[in-house]
């Protein structure tokens, strides 16, 4: 037994930490709502809490693993969003359960993101840094755009769709209007949990621990470090760049899903790249690279400001300012973080002295 | 058959022709110098024979097969490993993953047996750790194979950049200026080890280095490089007693 845990690697201690701490959040969450101890305003968060940090998360493979900024996050959760909720509309007659149908339409959100993601990333990964950004913001931006300007409808002669008007389309008068342009989809089936967007978490946050500390994760931080030493050991740089980029986008769209099911309507300006820098945000103050960071990063920043409306109103943002200055210190400053762990220690050690001095 | 052969490759960069029909014969197991003033051409000759760059004209085969012009993945891929002169190590990542990303493309499973921790992902990973900490013990770094690779004293991580090439089962490998930067006693080292590796791996050794203690030691056969051409080539005494030779480096 004794063997066992000193051969345990320390990235499997990393990721099992974060599980532990999932679990306990969740479980603490759950008996809270179930004695009624928190409003119902924060009830109403917790799902669109998990999204973010899915997002956070997928975001931070591409951002920290990858190495390459990219602010077409929004895009990927907006295909997300409408291919799912557009799904679950149609097949809400034919797949009534909503056990079955909310998990395909899981899945279908996430495969459609994700091969937008690849095509997409083929041209675009060519680019680097500061161009990459740019371009992924400028795809996010179309993507939102045409979405909202789609109007797609169904009669019984078929699918009929346009980019002008509903009266464009040509629906005969049996017809239904499914997604009418800048209003969005109506109707979605509220299939949203808490608990459906933990387990999304959850898995979301173990698929990307095993991705980073695989053949595939190793790959991807060799061309991160050193772009001409990863192809002088025969890895090939596009493919798992593509690789990479695909998978972000397919969590971004599960995201997606889960966010268009938490509310009956659905509109296309809500995934403009301010949610993009938002999600940015969240990755970088939880600290590039670190999944666990990610998490608490979007779920902290995300209830600090509903927190705080209720205590002291309009100088929420102030404070919100603060928060942020103060994790980026924490986080990304490491002459501050050494003199932070230096004063730990020595306060440790003061502890120690003190206890010994006693049993003396 | 050779294990290199090189016939009158040469490169243009605009007007300037920084490798001149340049031919090289190197056989199996061989230990094998590339000298030259700064500036004569031999980090840009590596660039030709890895990949990096495309030979304007000239042929390069490697143990019989045609490898000119091919991209630096497939050249990888048909034996041909390389250190750089500025030390290129993944250095987020740590030792032990260094060398286990030269490994990766013996040691196969897919994206989605890795993220859902398949079988073959347990099995694969075995080996490589097993496979990488071999290759680790033989450079005398298996107990730093946690650290991260920036962590690494200077001379090991030359070690560890040779190991990663090593990773990849190569039949030749390049070495650019392996000795750049050490001291007398951390070259002596280095000496043993590149031997060590030529005994042990049955390798061909292709070095660049301007240490002439080291090139005389242990280098069978030389070629000098010069403005991009050859000057002379063949045995390691012979080349260094040729006049041309010395004032080539030396000046008249």
């Amino acid at each position: 037994m004794k063997n066992k845990t000193k051969t345990i690697k320390p990235y499997t201690k990393q990721s099992f930490i974060t599980y532990g701490i999932l679990i306990a959040a969740f479980a603490v969450t759950l008996i809270l709502v179930e004695t009624g101890s928190i409003s119902f305003m924060l009830q109403s968060l917790l799902v669109p809490l998990c999204v973010y940090a899915i997002l956070a998360v997928s975001l931070n493979l591409t951002v920290g693993i990858l190495g390459e900024l990219s602010l077409g996050q929004a895009g990927f959760m907006c295909i997300g969003a409408y291919t799912g909720a557009l799904f679950s509309i149609l097949m809400q007659e034919a797949i009534p359960e909503s056990a079955i149908r909310f998990p395909l339409a899981l899945l279908i959100g996430g495969v459609c993101a994700a091969i937008f993601g690849i095509l997409i990333g083929i041209p675009v990964l060519r680019l680097r840094g500061d161009y990459l950004a740019m371009v992924t913001l400028a795809f996010g931006e179309i993507i939102k755009n045409i979405c909202g300007a789609l109007y797609l409808g169904k009669d019984s002669e078929g699918f009929h769709a346009s980019l002008d008007s509903a009266s464009d389309m040509g629906l005969a008068p049996d017809g239904k209007v499914l997604i009418n342009g800048a209003l969005g989809l109506n109707g979605t089936p509220k299939d949203s949990t808490f608990i459906i967007a933990f387990i999304a978490l959850f898995i979301t946050v173990i698929i990307a621990y095993n991705f980073v500390n695989s053949r595939t994760g190793r790959a991807v931080m060799s061309i991160r470090d050193n772009r001409i030493a990863a192809e002088s050991i025969g890895l090939n740089i596009t493919k798992y760049k593509l690789i990479t980029f695909g998978l972000t986008a397919f969590l971004a769209g599960v995201a997606g899903v889960i966010y268009s099911h938490n509310f009956a309507t659905l509109q296309a300006v809500k995934f403009d790249y301010n949610m993009s820098i938002l999600i940015l945000v969240f990755v970088v103050l939880g600290g590039i690279g670190s999944i666990r960071g990610s998490v608490i990063a979007a779920v902290v920043l995300t209830l600090i400001p509903e927190l705080l409306r209720e205590t002291i109103g309009q100088y929420r943002m102030l404070f919100y300012a603060v928060i942020l200055i103060a994790m980026m210190l924490l986080t990304a400053n490491t002459k501050f973080k050494s003199k932070l762990t230096a004063y730990m220690s020595k306060l440790k050690g003061l502890v120690v002295k003190e206890k010994k001095g006693e049993v003396k | 058959m050779a294990m290199l052969e090189v016939k009158s490759l040469s490169i243009n960069f605009g007007g300037l022709r920084a490798v001149d029909e340049v031919s090289m014969k190197i056989e199996k197991g061989e230990l094998y110098g590339l000298i030259g003033p700064n500036g004569a051409g031999k980090t840009t000759f590596f660039n030709l024979l890895t990949g990096v760059y495309k030979p304007t004209s000239g042929t390069i085969m490697l143990d019989g097969k045609n490898i000119t012009g091919k991209n630096t993945i497939d050249i990888n891929r048909a034996g041909i490993a390389r250190t750089f002169q500025n030390i290129r190590l993944f250095k987020d990542l740590s030792v032990l993953d260094n060398v286990k990303s030269g490994l990766h493309s013996q040691y196969k499973y897919s994206t989605l047996e890795g993220v859902f921790r398949l079988p073959r992902y347990f099995k694969k990973e075995k080996e490589m750790d097993k496979k990488a900490m071999e290759l680790l013990k033989v450079f005398d770094l298996d107990k730093e194979a946690a650290l991260p690779a920036s962590g690494l004293p200077y001379g090991k991580q030359r070690k560890l950049e040779i190991a990663r090439a090593l990773a990849t089962n190569p039949k030749l490998l390049l070495l650019d200026e392996p000795a750049a930067g050490m001291n007398p006693h951390e070259t002596a080292e280095l000496m043993e080890t590149i031997r060590f590796v030529r005994d042990n791996f049955d390798m061909t050794i292709l070095l660049i280095e301007h240490d002439m203690s080291l090139v005389s030691v242990i280098c069978e056969k030389l070629t000098v490089l010069n403005f991009g051409q050859l000057l002379c080539g063949g045995k390691t005494s012979d080349v260094l007693a040729n006049p041309e030779v010395i004032t080539a480096y030396l000046g008249e």
